[in-house]
């Protein structure tokens, strides 16, 4: 028996990931939220932050403030922690090709308030390897990529020394479909990689790359099979001992620790009875707390109305009291580990260290973590796992409450509300945005900014630490799109593989597959040639999974499909529609810039003289917007609910079928 | 209901607006070639005999790019492009993937590599599904390029070197380059017993994977090396980077020396009208068979080589093609 420790364990960080509309906003916000108990910060950063574009920016329309908070230069990040006293504060920044640029205005902001910079705690997330994977807010190709990741780390071990400068990410792998199998193996694969670039950078010696090994850290994922995802954090610490240990010579047990933040997994979170979200989000709580030797750090939670648009406060509120609970009011941390010992716990963690240890070698064959994201190969084990587990929903094999299963319900008061129990940014907030940076430009000596822009540029070209003329450009009042416009000359830009070219999906697959394939075949001939759609991801939007699958569905019910990947403009997508004649435009927008996307796409289509081709749209559409779509002539609208996909296929065809003058099949699959 | 030929374009206008260089008529164009209707094919041969009517002022150099699955075809031509566009050139691109055996459907992927023509209004991408055509260029792949022809100073056709395409794809390109990466073993054996036709240009990508490019370099080197007779063109094996740009320039001058060789010997209609030839009767023998060939022979009172001529040198070989293609229909129907 496991005696009782004499103290407790600590309760872990208790954050809550958020920021949207403007810095002044979301200060408020957190200091609401700070108000409420909650122990440290997690910023939100919208995605022309994120993927550095200042607010102006053409690309930037409709997204401002959007999913998270604008920052472009020093007074926005001023703002955004006015009255927050950084050297008391936590704060994890889910920041990545812009991370350096990011953790710089923070920096400034700290000497600004008169906090010594060497004082600071947080995060940034600073892993671009998942980024191409699943999240999608790279920019520049993975070499340089890496060298900045490395930048941040080797600056703030010397610089910042409490700073966490790289979580390393298998949250987001498990997000895009990954089994925890995967999410071991590519998560401990990049580990390596990047601790390996340090090693090899030659900006340091021995001792400090051993204080560089003991701040990697990890953000990791946990899923409803609460069991194995215990097993999984606990052949996390296993693995990390022993490359730490064997692979870096470092002995020290407190540097071999496998410290990790968590985020509970989001994909399986449903639009069709959302109020079954909080149970599910319970319990995936319990896989990363139940067993102290593998406990999280720190823990953020979705809220129930996670699949619906972005939560209020009082959502997020909610979801802290869950973790408040847990800690506070159970016996939890009064033990030591409870599965110690434990055969059947043992036993699965081998089995998934195993699996995890022969996916590594075979990436480390094809040359590492890099090469194998550049040749698609990650990608596409990736988009493989996600295709098997929605064939598994189709089958009804994997059993989602209230989706496949105990479908009836009584109508839920909780979104009934006049906002239909989601949060809206305000319309305004992006020109008021765009005002403020208008104003600060006219504000800053220009030969300053000039002078900070040509260090930073020589740096980019010299191999010299990005950091300390990035601070010289936060200090300067460069912004965000300066900085990250002045890397994107000398590094280039990239675009990921998409990974949809994977295996048919199709075999032995349902007869309801089968129906269609002769429906669009048939059709395809009525028509005189083959069915072709076209998957278009517009704006800066990086959300994959839904477009993916559909474009594997497509090819696999014997469309000819065209997708690009993300990150397109509205003539982008306009043109490649007509050079390769679809027959159909499916957009897939996730981020809440609908709206003014789908009518600049409209305006393009009437230009190249396709106003007649039919536009669909699948994501997050809330119901509101969905009518008003609908009056601009948009045929279909699917959100996540909608989660048969040959339903969605025989639809397709349908209003292809209408759209050219033949009778529609009409009946369902 | 709409029918079909309301939907279908006038020949003449398309003819003309394709010539004269327009994208939303090309678009047109190239989904007329794609329609398998009877209605369509007419109108679409029609079109072909007008276009063929029109002579263009282009440089009109027909590239074929071929290889294996992943070799860089795709990072190849995107490298190509900003060479041409800087000189001014419009580039057409014809892609073609293969399609899923299963389910008939394909995922047309190699736009993606080529962003580069992302905001160029002076190169236009077009994939096209292999169709099941054992391992062969589609139908629409010819008739295709000549619209592209037509329109752009350089047109590319990239396949996957696998089976009869790589015939195929000699026997329409004026030019064929032949695109291997580091460690590929089969395409040198392929070389090596002549199973491979020979390409005007071999390019070994990827040299910035170091010592196992130069290998493979050395290797087909040393498979197709010989001594040409001044009569003869000569094939370059040369090293290049797509993903870098090393090399690309020189690629680049190679395809235009190719094609100037060509051009002083007067060698590219006649070898497009050979080409033309082969692939209408190759066309008909996958439709009728060689006894269908055999009873046109009979019909026409003509060999082999006659009917290549009939169909090569009349002004609309579509046209021809299409009657020839009813007389066996409405022999057969007959019997
Ligand atoms: C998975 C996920 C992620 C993954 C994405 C991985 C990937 N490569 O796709 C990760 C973890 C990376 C991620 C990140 C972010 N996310 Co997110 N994410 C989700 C989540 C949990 C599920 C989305 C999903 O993939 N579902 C599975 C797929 C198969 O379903 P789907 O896309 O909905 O598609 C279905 C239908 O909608 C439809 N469909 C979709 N597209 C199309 C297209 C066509 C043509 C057709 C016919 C049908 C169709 O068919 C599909 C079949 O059912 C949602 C919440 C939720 N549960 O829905 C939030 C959510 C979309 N994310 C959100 C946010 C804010 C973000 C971030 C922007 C946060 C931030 N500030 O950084 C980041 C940044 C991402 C970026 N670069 O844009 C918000 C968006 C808020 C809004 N719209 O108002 C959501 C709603 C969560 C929330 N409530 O806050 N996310
Ligand atoms: N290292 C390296 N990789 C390349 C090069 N060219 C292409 N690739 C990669 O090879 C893969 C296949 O390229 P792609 O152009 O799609 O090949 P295709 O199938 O022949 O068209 C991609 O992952 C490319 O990034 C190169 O010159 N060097
Ligand atoms: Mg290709």
């Amino acid at each position: 028996m496991a005696p009782k420790p004499t103290t407790n364990d600590r309760p872990w960080l208790m954050r809550t990931y958020s920021g949207h509309t403007s810095a002044s906003a979301s200060n408020e916000l957190y200091r609401m939220n700070l108000g409420k108990g909650q122990t440290g910060l997690s910023v939100a950063f919208d995605l022309p932050t994120q993927t550095g574009y200042d607010s102006d920016h053409p690309l930037a329309r409709g997204e401002v403030g959007k999913v998270g908070v604008p920052i472009n230069h020093l007074g926005d990040m001023e703002a955004l922690f006015h009255e927050i006293p950084l050297e008391r504060m936590n704060t994890s920044m889910t920041i990545n090709a812009t991370a350096p640029w990011l953790l710089a205005l923070y920096v400034t902001t700290a000497e600004r308030q008169g906090v010594n910079p060497a004082q600071l705690q947080g995060t940034t997330q600073n892993d671009i390897l998942k980024e191409y994977l699943s999240r999608g807010t790279y920019i520049f190709p993975p070499e340089p990529s890496v060298r900045l990741v490395t930048d941040v780390i080797t600056y703030t071990v010397e610089h910042i020394p409490k700073w966490n400068p790289t979580n390393v990410c298998s949250y987001h792998l498990q997000e895009a479909g990954a089994t925890p199998v995967q999410e071991l193996a590519y998560a401990l694969s990049t580990a390596t990689t990047i601790l390996d670039a340090v090693r090899d950078s030659g900006q340091m010696d021995a001792d400090s790359f051993t204080a560089v090994v003991g701040r990697i850290s990890f953000f990791v994922n946990a899923g409803i099979r609460f069991i194995e995802e215990t097993c999984k954090m606990r052949a996390f610490s296993a693995m990390w001992e022993q490359i730490v240990s064997q692979r870096y010579g470092v002995d020290d047990p407190k540097l071999q620790r496998f410290r990790y933040g968590v985020q509970v997994n989001s994909l399986g979170l449903t639009e069709s009875q959302p109020e079954n979200n909080v149970q599910r989000i319970v319990l995936e709580m319990l896989a990363v707390t139940l067993s102290k030797r593998a406990r999280a750090r720190a823990i953020q939670l979705p809220a129930w109305n996670e699949a619906l648009g972005l939560p209020r406060p009082w959502d997020q509120q909610w979801a802290l009291r869950m973790q408040q609970v847990l800690a506070f009011e159970t016996d939890l941390l009064e033990y030591d580990d409870i599965f110690d010992g434990s055969p059947v716990i043992e036993a699965h963690v081998t089995e998934l260290i195993e699996g995890a240890q022969t996916e590594m070698e075979r990436v480390a064959t094809q040359g590492g973590m890099v090469q194998a994201i550049e040749s698609g190969y990650v990608k596409r084990e990736l988009v493989t796992s996600h295709t098997e587990r929605l064939r598994a929903i189709e089958r009804g094999d994997l059993k989602i409450i209230g989706v496949n299963c105990f479908q009836e319900t009584t109508e839920s008061p909780l979104t009934s509300g006049s906002d239909s129990g989601i949060m809206k940014v305000d319309a305004k907030a992006e020109q008021e945005q765009i005002q403020s940076l208008q104003a600060f430009r006219a504000s800053r000596s220009q030969a300053e900014v000039d002078t900070a822009l040509s260090a930073l540029r020589d740096a980019a070209n010299n191999g010299d630490n990005i950091m300390h003329s990035s601070i010289q450009c936060a200090r300067a009042g460069v912004t965000t799109g300066e900085w990250s416009e002045v890397l994107r000359k000398v590094f280039g830009e990239y675009r990921a593989p998409t990974g949809i070219d994977i295996s048919a999906h199709d075999k032995g697959q349902s007869t309801a597959a089968e129906k269609i394939r002769d429906r669009v075949q048939k059709t395809g001939e009525e028509l005189g040639r083959p069915l072709r759609l076209l998957i278009g991801k517009p704006g800066l939007d990086g959300h994959s999974n839904g477009a993916e699958q559909i474009a594997v569905k497509g090819r696999d019910v014997g469309f000819e499909i065209v997708y690009e990947g993300i990150r397109l403009t509205p003539k982008q997508i306009v043109r490649a529609a007509q050079e390769e004649g679809v027959h159909l435009i499916g957009l897939s927008i996730l981020s809440g810039s609908h709206t003014g996307l789908v009518t600049e796409i409209a305006l393009e289509l009437k230009q190249a003289g396709l106003a007649r081709l039919p536009l669909i749209i699948g994501g997050i559409i809330p119901e509101d917007d969905a009518e008003q779509l609908q009056a601009q002539g948009i045929s279909a609208i699917y959100t996540p609910k909608n989660v048969d996909l040959n339903a969605i296929m025989a639809d397709i065809v349908d209003i292809i079928r209408r759209h050219n003058g033949l009778e529609p099949f009409d009946q369902a699959i | 209901m709409t029918t079909v030929s309301d939907t279908l374009p006038d020949p003449a206008e398309l003819a003309s607006s394709v010539a004269e260089g327009k994208r939303p008529a090309l678009a047109t164009a190239l989904n007329l070639l794609d329609d398998r209707r009877p209605e369509a094919r007419k109108i679409a041969a029609r079109y072909l005999a007008l276009l063929a009517g029109k002579r263009q002022a282009t440089r009109s150099h027909l590239i074929g790019i071929t290889g294996p699955p992943g070799a860089g075809k795709s990072s190849l031509t995107s490298a190509l492009i900003p060479i041409w566009r800087n000189r001014g050139l419009r580039v057409g691109i014809l892609a073609v993937d293969p399609s899923s055996p299963i389910s008939g459907g394909a995922l047309l992927g190699d736009r993606l590599r080529m962003k580069t023509s992302f905001d160029d209004e002076g190169v236009f991408i077009r994939s096209l599904a292999g169709r099941g055509e054992q391992g062969g260029l589609s139908a629409e792949v010819w008739p295709m390029c000549l619209s592209m022809l037509a329109t752009f100073d350089i047109t590319v056709i990239e396949t996957v070197g696998v089976g009869q395409s790589e015939i195929d794809i000699a026997k329409m390109s004026d030019t064929t380059c032949f695109v291997a990466q580091p460690g590929s073993g089969d395409s040198i054996q392929f070389l090596k017993a002549g199973i491979m036709e020979i390409p005007h240009i071999l390019v070994v990508n990827k040299e910035d994977m170091g010592a196992a490019a130069r290998k493979t370099l050395m290797d087909i080197r040393a498979a197709t090396g010989r001594e040409y007779s001044g009569e003869e063109w000569s094939v370059p094996v040369l090293s290049v980077s797509s993903t870098q740009g090393s090399g690309i320039e020189e690629l680049a001058a190679q395809l235009d020396l190719h094609h100037d060789w060509l051009a002083t010997r007067n060698l590219i209609e006649p070898r497009r009208r050979q080409f033309q030839a082969e692939w209408i009767l190759k066309r008909l023998r996958q439709e009728f068979g060689s006894f269908g060939v055999a009873q046109l022979q009979t019909q026409l009172q003509t060999a082999h080589s006659g009917l290549d001529r009939l169909i090569g040198e009349g002004d609309s070989p579509f046209e021809q093609y299409e009657s020839l293609r009813a007389r066996l229909l409405t022999a057969w129907n007959r019997d």
